[in-house]
């Protein structure tokens, strides 16, 4: 949760924030994530990646992301009254994969716990298993927007400031 | 399928070619994430989403200088795809590495018998990358 004073500033758009303040604020927000456990040291590679010649290739990952995981949560999600294990577990690696990639350690492990039910051929296992896995993902995916929306304010900063 | 031909084109600061990767993964994220760490080490790079696919572009296109290639795909896996590239005389000699999320010996020691030419543990870090780019060159 973001402190008061932010949540209030972040509200008012136009809000003449420091360009350091807002920068402060962004990782405020990332450091408590690491530390929540929603991301890992893998979302700082995805980081190192995004430099001037690629300014947007984190939140394009981010994006790619999330667009992936509400595919697949959507598909996990129909019939639920007769569970095809190998199916689920096919949709779940694949969300393995891309938290994985991206640094989302609560998903990755949400999707780690659910393979181990499918494997069992447990179905409340595995119901159980997927509203874990959406619980963390829709945490993550609400962080990931006001991270983004940061990250938004701060390049527009930077170009107003070079124009 | 996405290719940066347009933008370095050929020819690197020495005056050779650009190494020419192909890239197939069928996750979104995955390509996004091997196209940048093989384009910020300066490869040119062409990515796809399937097996299929990279046997249509590599029977159209033979200046591909590496595969890099997924192991977990629907349809044709990345060891079929390795098979198939071994097996044919024009492609053969195109170095092929294997990405897995999955660290399973007995994988990698298929693809490495079948001739791959690396097997590569997902997430794939720029160092993987050129620690492997060094040797084919």
């Amino acid at each position: 949760m973001l402190p008061l004073c932010s949540r209030v500033l972040l509200s008012h758009p136009f809000s003449p924030m420091s360009l350091m303040a807002l920068r402060e604020q962004l990782n405020m927000l990332v450091n408590s994530m690491y530390i929540e456990g929603l991301l890992d040291q893998q979302f700082q590679q995805l980081q190192m990646l995004q430099d001037a010649s690629s300014p947007g290739f984190v939140a394009e990952v981010i994006n790619l992301f999330c667009e992936d995981a509400e595919r697949i949560l959507t598909e996990l999600t129909k019939d639920q009254a007769v569970v095809d294990f190998q199916k689920v577990d096919a949709y779940v690696h694949q969300l393995k994969g891309s938290s994985s990639s991206v640094g989302a350690q609560n998903v990755k492990l949400a999707c780690i716990q659910f393979r181990q039910f499918c494997e069992e051929n447990n179905k409340d296992g595995c119901l159980n298993a997927l509203n874990v896995v959406k619980h963390h993902y829709y945490l993550l995916r609400n962080k990931f927007d006001t991270m983004l929306q940061l990250e938004q304010r701060i390049q527009a900063y930077d170009s107003k400031q070079q124009n | 399928m996405s290719s940066s031909r347009g933008g370095n084109g050929r020819g690197g600061g020495e005056g050779e070619r650009q190494i020419h990767v192909l890239a197939v993964d069928d996750s979104s994220v995955d390509r996004a994430m091997i196209a940048r760490i093989l384009r910020s080490a300066k490869y040119r790079v062409t990515t796809v989403d399937s097996g299929k696919k990279a046997l249509e572009l590599l029977g159209l296109e033979p200046d591909v200088n590496m595969i890099i290639t997924d192991y977990w795909m629907p349809e044709m896996t990345g060891y079929e795809l390795l098979k198939r590239v071994k097996e044919s005389s024009e492609l053969r000699e195109i170095p092929v590495v294997i990405m897995s999320s999955e660290n399973v010996p007995n994988r990698i020691n298929r693809c490495l018998a079948e001739g791959a030419e690396d097997f590569l543990l997902k997430p794939v870090r720029p160092s993987d990358v050129s620690r492997l780019c060094s040797r084919i060159r």
